[in-house]
């Protein structure tokens, strides 16, 4: 026989005032779970969606309005381009990547075109929807499920682009200043191909690439080197729109504020519409857990310290015999302690399962996100069950090891 | 072997002063049985544990081979009880959720014995007083006399010099009474030493000398009143 047989039978013995505490550590370690893994998932979801739509942070004129996310550098007013430079020495974290770009009108075959001046390999990393066609490899650092969550390493850094993108990308990377890329309907409209040449502003361009179709404004642009498109312009270094791609994590953490307040002649937007209600909802989900977190360390931690009270003082005689056979203070410290520790185990590991079973079942219902389960979840509610059950029963278990044995043994 | 130097045990109690025991002197040799009585309240339970190191006196000392008993650490005289004091109680004192096996096997728990060695030594101290077939019952399961045999048996698992019994045969009926007090004598023909409160006059008789604790005060003679 050992300490932990002594426990162990122990434990079942008196199992009506055990479900109490066990029920208080399970309920809590349950719904702490379930919130933490259906906000790990929703905020994940939000994350993709915010790769999937690009740049997610615009940052304009003071004056500019915004009618439409992707024209919303079609402004009157311009500002320095310094204010890229800025920008990459600042030390805000979450900026994935910057795209300044200048946009002017253009004319071509009687019909009305935008030529946007990019720096190119910024422009194209911050554009998702051209990924697709195998373009480009924007990076994956917002914080998606499998990349890097604090966006400092684009991915793109690590691993080599696809074979097939090489010669393009080469080509998109060195985009000189008589180069251009035209938009899937430019390109239908004009009959342009990769090859052709087209006349912009007196300047002649050669297309390099004819990007595909995205549906959005940019079907309809023309995009040539930044530079080019700001001799053309004639007004000097100045550019409409910074295109960022913030990570999503950092813009629930004030990234859009940090941008301001380093940035306080321009104005900083970003997609309201889909940041503001999930990062609210995950916020409010992450308020939540630190609620029942604290409802379970007073609740739970309550219910065990009373529970062990009462087991004390109800093995008195117990303790007294044990400490007449030769048992020390610290044999009785321990056996409660093991028996706090058997408690907690079982409570985290029990509100683990149960609580990732709610949130795999009820995630896609309450948050419309596919929730699956978190094996770091286990770690966690077994840390923090096994910490409250300990804590709890510390006095109650030290009060036993101090129990003066003849008390007990003439008492009862 | 065993020895009291001028102890004296009082609490207090509600802001009155109890003496439990006033000034006791008592020397015990080795192998000696010696049996306590005395009416109820007269302080024989304070008496024994005091003498088994479970209860810090007032004033005076106890000895132990030569070794003050509350000189030593609580962790030192926690060993000691461990490998030298066997106690039996009145009320058996068994543990409710475990077997008369496991029962018998706390003190070789306690003395970190291998398991196999508990169980062997458990087994044949439960065979000696006659329970080889109530192994796997728990004391609910058992007699009063069952259950004090089994409570004999946990106490000589450390093979104990001294035994100090409280009442051990005050729950028992007359035959069962009788068992237990030729099991005592059997004990001290081993060479144990004894020492046992009882308010049974023919349980006391069977040692070799009796004493009298009246109102906290050691007697050789039963005092007149």
């Amino acid at each position: 026989m050992h300490l932990r047989t002594l426990v162990w039978r122990e434990f079942f013995e008196r199992k009506n005032q055990l479900v109490t505490g066990f029920l208080a550590v399970l309920l809590g370690i349950t719904v702490i779970v379930s919130i933490k893994n259906i906000t790990f998932y929703s905020e994940k979801a939000v994350a993709r969606e915010l790769d999937a739509l690009g740049a997610n942070i615009l940052i304009l004129p003071k004056s500019a309005s915004i009618q439409d996310y992707y024209s919303a550098d079609l402004q009157d007013e311009e500002f320095p381009e310094d204010y890229v430079t800025r920008l990459i020495l600042s030390d805000i974290q979450g900026l994935d990547n910057l795209s300044p770009k200048l946009s002017i009108p253009v004319d071509m075959g009687g019909r009305s075109f935008t030529l946007t001046g990019i720096l190119p390999k910024n422009e194209f990393q911050a554009k998702a929807a051209w990924v697709g066609a195998g373009i480009f490899a924007r990076p994956q650092g917002c914080g998606t499920v499998g990349g890097p969550t604090d966006g400092s390493i684009p991915p793109t850094q690590n691993q080599p682009p696809p074979q097939e993108t090489l010669v393009r990308r080469t080509v998109i990377d060195d985009l000189g200043s008589t180069e251009a890329l035209v938009g899937a309907e430019v390109a239908a409209s004009l009959g342009l191909k990769d090859g052709s040449t087209i006349d912009l502003l007196g300047k002649t361009f050669t297309v390099t690439a004819v990007l595909p179709q995205t549906g959005t404004v940019d079907d309809t642009r023309i995009f040539a080197h930044l530079h080019t498109v700001q001799q053309l312009a004639g007004k000097g270094s100045v550019i409409h729109a910074i295109e960022v791609v913030g990570c999503c994590n950092e813009i629930s953490r004030g990234l859009v504020q940090k941008i301001n307040r380093l940035l306080p002649e321009a104005r900083v937007v970003t997609v309201t519409q889909i940041v503001d209600t999930q990062i609210k909802t995950n916020r409010m989900m992450s308020r939540l857990s630190m609620i029942f977190l604290v409802i379970i360390v007073l609740l739970g931690g309550a219910s065990i310290a009373n529970y062990m009270y009462a087991n004390v003082f109800e093995r008195r005689r117990e303790i007294g015999t044990l400490m007449a056979l030769g048992a020390t203070s610290s044999f009785v410290l321990r056996a409660f302690l093991l028996k706090a520790l058997v408690l907690g185990l079982s409570g985290g590991i029990a509100g683990y399962i149960l609580g990732t079973v709610l949130s795999v079942t009820l995630g896609p219902r309450i948050a419309g996100v596919p929730v699956l389960p978190r094996l770091v979840l286990l770690a966690w509610a077994v840390g923090i069950s096994t910490a409250i059950a300990l804590a709890a029963s510390y006095f109650p278990a030290r009060r036993a090891s101090r129990l003066d044995p003849f008390a007990t043994l003439q008492e009862v | 072997m065993l020895r009291m130097e001028a102890v004296s045990k009082h609490y207090n109690h509600r802001g009155q002063l109890v003496k439990a025991m006033d000034c006791v002197d008592l020397n015990v040799e080795k192998g000696e049985f010696v049996s306590i009585v005395g009416p109820s309240g007269s302080g024989k339970s304070t008496f024994l544990l005091t003498l088994g190191g479970m209860l810090t006196p007032s004033r005076g000392s106890v000895w132990l081979n030569g070794q003050s008993l509350y000189g030593m650490a609580s962790d030192e005289r926690a060993q000691t009880r461990r490998q030298k004091i066997g106690f039996v109680f009145q009320t058996f004192n068994l543990v409710p959720y475990l077997t008369a096996l496991e029962n018998a096997q706390v003190p070789l728990m306690l003395a970190r014995v291998d398991e196999g060695s508990q169980k062997r030594v458990a087994l044949s101290l439960l065979e000696r007083v006659g329970l080889a077939d109530r192994l796997n019952h728990k004391p609910s399961e058992l007699s009063v006399g069952q259950q004090q045999r089994v409570a004999l048996a946990r106490m000589l698992a450390n093979d104990p010099e001294i035994v100090l019994a409280d009442e051990p045969t005050g729950s028992l009926d007359p035959d069962t009474t009788r068992e237990i007090t030729e099991f005592f004598v059997a004990l001290n023909r081993e060479g144990r030493t004894i020492v046992m409160v009882t308010h049974n006059q023919d349980t006391a008789a069977r040692a070799q000398r009796i004493l009298w604790l009246v109102d906290g005060k050691l007697y050789t003679a039963k005092p007149k009143r």
